[in-house]
This record gives structure tokens, C-alpha cells and sequence, in this order.
């Protein structure tokens, strides 16, 4: 009998335990979800696939001086182009 | 009176250089028929920086053409990037742009995203940097 009352006392108090870790993850879990949506910055995919350019090192400007320069190779040597 | 004469002969001999080249030229730089095949059936293409490259996959005769050509380039573009002040890849890249252009209907070209194109009668797809 005395063993039974302990071991009831033994599951009361960790009911109370229990409950009390419950009550504070449901108030963890509140608190968490609203400070994740306020402070949550919205990223979304862009719907372009990203290029990265490894010809960086060509301005356009150079092009536009060589211009000239590659037509008279082409024509000069007509045999390898 | 002799320096007329001096300078005329001089005239004469610059001239006779200048006819030479622009007469022998185009006799001397023919494409080999083998390359020019090539070319028109499609198993090879122009590559937008300025060398050949293959469109199917190539067969060993090909490839030795293809590398041959492409060396040959590269020493012609090293040449032209000294005498230009310009890096080799800057001068390869030009002459890619002046290269697609030429291609004739039927001829593959690369498009700045790496697909071949067959050349028709409208402007070939290039980097927007080509003038």
C-alpha cells in the first residue's frame, strides 16, 4: 500500500512535470512561428538561369578597334579560315 | 635628276609589291576540299571564339584537320594580338564574330549558348559584344 501511494505521488508530480514542459513548448512554439514570420524576408528563385559570364575580360569597345584588323586576317589568310 | 629617278624606281618596286600581293593572295589561300566539305555537310562549324569546332562527333581524319586548322589560327591570331596590342582571346574573339557572319546557308555556327545553328539566309545568332 505504501509503495502504491509513493508511486502515485511519483506519477503526479511528473504529470505536473509533464504539463508544465508542455504548456512552455506550445508557448515556444508560438512565439517562434510569429518572430519567424515577421521577420522572415521572402526569397524566390529567379526565373532566369544564371549565367556567369567568363568572358569578361572582352569589352566591347576592344572588339569594335579589332574589328578591321580580323577582317584583313580572314582575308589574308583565307586558307585556314 | 637622279633623285627622281631614285624615287620613281622606288614608286616602282613598292607598286610591283603591293600588285603581287593583292594578285597573288587570293590564287595562293584556297580552302583545302577536304575542310571545305567539312564545312558544307556539317560535321564541323564555327565556334564563337574564333576557332572550329565539331558538331558531330568527329572521325580521326577530321579531327586531325580540325586541330590543324585550329593551331595554324591560334599562331595567326598570336601574331595579330602583338601587332594590335591585344590579348590573343580578344583577338581570336573578333575574328569569331567576322567568322559566323561568313558562314554560307547550310554552314553550322555556334550561338553564345553552345548550340549549333545551321546558317540560313538570316543573321546568325552572336554575342551581343560583336559589332
Amino acid at each position: 500500500m505504501a509503495m502504491y501511494q509513493t508511486r502515485q505521488l511519483t506519477e503526479q508530480a511528473y504529470d505536473a512535470i509533464r504539463l508544465k514542459m508542455r504548456s512552455l513548448t506550445t508557448a515556444g512554439l508560438i512565439f517562434g512561428t510569429l518572430t519567424g514570420f515577421s521577420a522572415c524576408v521572402q526569397v524566390s528563385a529567379p526565373d532566369k538561369p544564371i549565367v556567369i559570364n567568363l568572358n569578361i575580360n572582352i569589352k566591347q569597345e576592344v572588339v569594335y578597334r579589332l574589328d578591321g584588323d580580323a577582317k584583313s586576317l580572314i582575308n589574308e589568310e583565307a586558307d585556314i579560315f | 635628276m637622279f633623285d627622281h629617278a631614285k624615287k620613281n624606281k622606288a614608286l616602282a618596286v613598292i607598286g610591283g609589291l603591293i600588285l603581287t600581293a593583292v594578285v597573288a593572295v587570293p590564287v595562293m589561300a584556297q580552302r583545302d576540299p577536304a575542310y571545305e566539305a567539312a564545312r558544307s555537310s556539317g560535321v564541323i562549324g564555327e565556334k564563337p571564339d574564333g576557332y572550329l569546332g565539331y558538331v558531330t562527333s568527329p572521325s580521326p581524319a577530321i579531327k586531325a584537320l580540325v586541330e590543324d586548322i585550329n593551331i595554324k589560327r591560334k599562331a595567326a591570331y598570336t601574331r595579330k594580338a602583338q601587332e594590335t596590342n591585344s590579348t590573343v582571346e580578344q583577338f581570336a574573339f573578333t575574328s569569331g564574330c567576322n567568322l559566323i557572319v561568313r558562314t554560307v546557308p547550310g554552314e553550322k555556327y555556334q550561338t553564345p549558348s553552345g548550340t549549333w545553328n545551321t546558317r540560313d539566309s538570316s543573321a546568325p545568332v552572336r554575342d551581343s559584344r560583336c559589332p
